[in-house]
């Protein structure tokens, strides 16, 4: 037997992660068809962790939903393959190309595959009548972000209104809506990304190895490393160079760049995060640096 | 891939482990809560250079003489086109003492539930005031929905003091002023500062220009304000949320509550009833995860097992035999009203108390409180928009609930439009109910 906090104090990291227990009790017993939606970045992993530990030794009471790009790491494929097996869980794929031909979005060759991804979740979403589908955002990734209720309510367009957002007190979470709608549910919303570190440190959570420092063939643009590849290969005069990198965020591979570093374990990222001085979003995602509100915008949307 | 721990910077790793402050503002529109919050993070060293560059460009676009730190959490389109908050901002600091979450509020009347919403988790309360105005209506409006909410800490910070010579006799007047409203309030806890959010005299550091002020910076009563004790842990509480059955080989007769525990202390051999049941039994397990722990207590979420086969769903409640919940149908509750269509008598609602949701309908409106002069007006009949009163309750199912002046969580309702599903009523339940 653990014995546990003999003065009766939580730490911080362990208040956080019974607040994001109780929101997945609370919503796996008031929705009727809950999701988890999961990229197979840090923040789904540790969700599901939370997830795992909420309903122990049940297997999880919902399915998780993946929007493939086809634009993912094979890194972060094959680490979303072994947590889906070690869990037993279900796993819905939801892909782009099976979302142009089902009409639910548009390929006008003008639109990234990042922002359609939108359109094929909110496809699936419907198709498959979920009520309630479980994020991994946090209110410090971004400010819009940072207004957003737990449980955040999406009108039968999928679309979030930020001017018209219901009370939430305490933790009574209002789950009510009506049919055609959705709740998106945010239980990593007060965690930041040293606390996902910390966690991801302290139980020795299975993460893509991409987030570890490792070599890489990257082409510097508009200020971002970017991974050479298929679709990434230089032009003009940019030049390809071997560097020591790390992802900080793993999205698709044409917009998520990655950071110089010598991190190779959790505890060596800490120390690096603690001291960064520019925001993982600021540093990575090409899809976040159109304007001021490009995140607000999308999340109107029906973003994650 | 996994990747084993290693040793590393002793006091970066120690984040993980240290203690946590929620914290709200709160105060009149204009009077500088957001760049107090902008003023915190920056002085903290809590803002990055991507996010001080965007607003640092904002502000120049917008032709401001100088940085507007509110735009580093005024985050929505309409809120930085109008310069005002609209809804609650939740911001993230942490000093080498703790971990600060803080919930930055609107001002503006019109958006008073988001500053419920706001406050309702906090533990500390920060009122501003501009030393030009003193109290408003608006500060004593929240002054007393903090009051209300039983927020255990409060800060009153007179700020913009830069627009008043740092003047002592201001503060004081303020100081005094507030002291004596709050006489009739309940507020166990009060610090009052003198501040320039926009400067950052007293916020993090110690200003030059208040000689005559000798108590702390806002920064480090934050860090040193004493909130352990805030809770129960002497009334066992556990509403069920959710029973788990694995239905699986290897735990074919496993059958656990799960829950986030409300009050007191749990451990193996409490003898405990189940609420409205009214069964008796014995904690045979308490666990977290896989894992089986001494004892559990607020604000853990757990599993807890039982010894006997008793009946136990969502919405019963896991109590000492000797210290447990009236379970009540007759509800009397400060209600805070949230939406424009007024709550009047005989109207019904849909309820959520604890893990518990029911039916109630509104038996009688006794008083509405006047935030002004805390006069209670009895011939009101009726609650509009933002305004607070006393109300009878009939529920359709029986409450386990206390005085919220004694749980915060088992003493809290909301109160749900059945038509729209929307949340447009917050209730604090009184003693006697
Ligand atoms: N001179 C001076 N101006 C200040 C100070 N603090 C804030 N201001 C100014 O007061 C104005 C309002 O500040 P905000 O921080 O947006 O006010 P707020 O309380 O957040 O307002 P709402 O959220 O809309 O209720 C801005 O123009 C600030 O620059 C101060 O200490 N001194
Ligand atoms: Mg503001």
């Amino acid at each position: 037997m653990t014995n546990t906090h003999v003065d009766y104090r939580l730490s911080q990291l362990d208040q956080l992660e019974a607040e994001s227990i109780h929101i997945f009790r609370e919503v796996a017993a008031e929705f009727e068809k809950p999701v988890l939606m999961f990229s197979g970045g840090k923040d789904s992993i540790v969700m599901l962790r939370l997830a795992e530990k909420a309903f122990f030794p049940a297997k999880l009471p919902f399915p998780l939903l993946q929007v493939d790009t086809g634009l993912d790491f094979q890194e972060v494929l094959d680490t979303r393959d072994s947590w889906v097996e070690r869990l037993g869980a279900r796993m819905i794929v939801a892909t782009i190309d099976e979302a142009i031909a089902a009409g639910h979005v548009v390929d006008d060759g003008k639109t990234s595959r990042n922002r359609m991804q939108i359109g094929t979740l909110l496809g699936a979403i419907e198709e498959n009548s979920f009520t309630a589908a479980f994020g991994g955002g946090r209110r410090d990734e971004e400010k819009a972000r940072a207004k957003e209720r737990v449980y955040s309510h999406r009108d039968d367009f999928g679309q979030w209104d930020p001017k018209m957002q219901r009370p939430e007190l305490w933790s009574l979470y209002n789950g009510r809506i009506h049919a055609g709608e959705h709740m998106r549910i945010f239980p990593l919303s007060n965690w930041t990304e040293l606390d996902i570190w910390h966690y991801i440190h302290r139980e020795q959570i299975e993460i893509p190895s991409i987030y570890f420092a490792h070599e890489r063939e990257v082409i510097e643009r508009d200020g971002m490393l970017l991974s050479l590849g298929p679709e990434i290969q230089p032009k003009g005069n940019e030049t390809v160079e071997k560097k020591m990198v790390r992802f900080r965020t793993v999205g698709d591979r044409t917009q998520t760049g990655c950071v110089e570093s010598e991190a190779t374990d959790t505890a060596a990222i800490i120390d690096e995060i603690a001291v960064a001085r520019v925001t993982e979003r600021g540093a990575t995602r090409g899809d976040d640096r159109f304007s001021e509100a490009a995140m607000e915008d999308r999340k109107k949307e029906g973003y994650f | 891939m996994a990747s084993t721990p290693q040793t590393s910077d002793a006091h970066t790793m120690a984040q993980g482990e240290m203690d946590l402050l929620r914290f709200a503002t709160a105060g009149s529109v204009d009077d500088g809560k957001s760049t107090l919050i902008g003023r915190l993070l920056l002085d903290s060293k809590s803002i990055f250079e991507d996010q001080l560059e965007a607003v640092e460009s904002t502000s120049q676009s917008k032709g401001y003489d100088y940085t507007d730190l509110a735009l580093l959490t005024d985050g929505l389109r309409s809120e930085r086109e109008q310069g005002i908050t609209i809804d609650v901002a939740y911001r993230y600091f942490a000093t080498p003492a703790r971990k600060f979450i803080i919930a930055d509020t609107p001002g503006h009347i019109q958006y008073t539930r988001n500053m419920v919403t706001g406050a309702s988790t906090a533990d500390l309360g920060l009122v501003l005031v501009d030393a030009r105005q003193g109290l408003t209506e608006q500060s004593r409006r929240h002054a007393v929905l903090l009051s209300l909410l039983r927020v255990p800490h409060l800060v009153l910070a007179i700020n913009k003091m830069d627009l008043v010579d740092w003047s002592k006799d201001v503060y004081e007047k303020i100081h005094k002023e507030f002291t004596q409203f709050a006489t009739k309030l309940n507020i166990p806890d009060l610090e009052v500062i003198p501040i320039s959010a926009l400067q950052g005299d007293n916020v993090v550091n110690r200003s030059e220009n208040t000689p005559w002020y000798s108590g702390p910076t806002l920064m480090h009563h934050l860090e040193h304000v004493h909130v352990a004790s805030d809770r129960d842990l002497v009334d066992t509480r556990f509403p069920v949320q959710y029973v788990i059955r694995p239905k699986s080989d290897q735990y074919h007769d496993f059958r656990g509550y799960a829950g986030q525990v409300a009050g007191g202390v749990l451990k193996k051999g409490d003898e405990v009833v189940v609420l409205p049941s009214g069964m008796t039994s014995t904690i045979s397990r308490v666990e977290l995860f896989d894992t089986e722990i001494a004892e559990a207590f607020p604000p853990m979420s757990v599993t807890v097992h039982l010894e006997d086969d008793v009946d136990v769903s969502r919405g019963d409640m896991i109590a000492r035999v000797k210290n447990s919940p009236k379970p009540s149908q007759d509800i009397d509750a400060m209600v805070c009203w949230m939406t424009n269509e007024p709550l009047k008598p005989r109207q019904k609602l849909a309820i959520k108390h604890t893990t518990r949701t029911g039916r109630a309908m509104v038996k009688d409106i006794q008083y509405r409180l006047d935030v002004n002069t805390l006069h209670r007006d009895q011939e009101a009949g009726e609650l509009g928009l933002n305004e607070i009163g006393r109300v009878q309750l009939r529920t359709t199912v029986p409450l386990l609930c206390d005085p919220y002046s004694k749980n915060r969580t088992t003493g809290s309702f909301i109160l749900i439009d059945e038509a729209t599903g929307v949340t447009v009523g917050a209730g604090m339940i009184n003693s006697g109910s």
